[in-house]
């Protein structure tokens, strides 16, 4: 039973890979908890938006994910 | 078929897009194209361009068919880098055709000024020292802006 988080852009850096599981189901405070350390900072930091399969949360701290689900940790886009 | 966005992990070729884009569209009066490239200016040796599976193609869609709910186009071209690119490599591609030029100008602006702002990619730079997240700039967001504010510019 594990929900699968995907580190974009320089979270990938601070979690030292691209994916990591995690134990379902998850709640923003497991998440929080799951991640230690500056990471954690990163992802709490208000610039960090969260999708769980594709979809993106209006708000972060309402996310649930259950056994199957990605979830998706998005920090401030730099494209073009 | 008006629009046509695609993601790209090999070269971008700016020449070849935009003359099947033009045959594809031989009634468009006129086509608008912008093409941005990886600027060869400082030390960069090499730039990369990742983006997220789920988000990034799914969002330029929908900016496509917003461009396209706002101006009356005949076709609209994005064409967008992922991967390791060089100095002077072509990163981004947007053009407008429409039977009025300044359809097409605002179109491709408009595209453009989204992409910078919104689209799902994150870049990093290669200097001597190694790799460097770069960080969203202001300037993009203003840029953007101009659209909520500038009703004048919508038809």
């Amino acid at each position: 039973m594990s929900v699968t988080l995907v580190f974009l852009g320089k979270l990938a850096d601070l979690a030292g890979a691209p994916e990591r599981a995690v134990e379902a189901p998850l709640d923003w405070s497991s998440l929080v908890e799951a991640l230690d350390g500056p990471l954690g900072d990163a992802v709490a930091g208000e610039k960090v938006r969260v999708a769980v399969n594709g979809t993106v949360l209006p708000e972060k701290t309402a996310l649930f994910a259950e056994h199957g689900d990605e979830v998706a940790l998005l920090p401030p886009v730099s494209g073009g | 078929m008006a629009k046509d966005v695609r993601l790209l992990e090999t070269a971008l070729v700016p020449e070849a897009a935009l003359a099947a884009f033009a045959a594809a569209h031989p009634q468009a009066g006129g086509i608008v194209s912008f093409t941005g490239k990886v600027r060869p200016d400082g030390d960069v040796e090499a730039l990369e361009l990742s983006h997220y599976e789920r988000l990034t193609l799914p969002g330029m869609e929908t900016l496509a068919d917003d461009t396209l709910g706002r101006w009356p186009l005949d076709g609209l071209l994005i064409q967008h880098r992922i991967g390791v690119m060089r100095p002077g490599d072509a990163i981004v591609l947007v053009a407008a055709a429409a039977r009025h030029r300044r359809d097409a100008f605002q179109a491709a602006d408009f595209a453009m000024d989204h992409l910078k702002s919104d689209a799902w990619f994150w870049k990093r730079e290669k200097r001597a020292d190694g790799w460097h997240w770069i960080e969203p700039r202001a300037q993009d967001h203003a840029d953007r802006h101009r659209w909520n504010q500038d009703t004048d510019l919508a038809p």
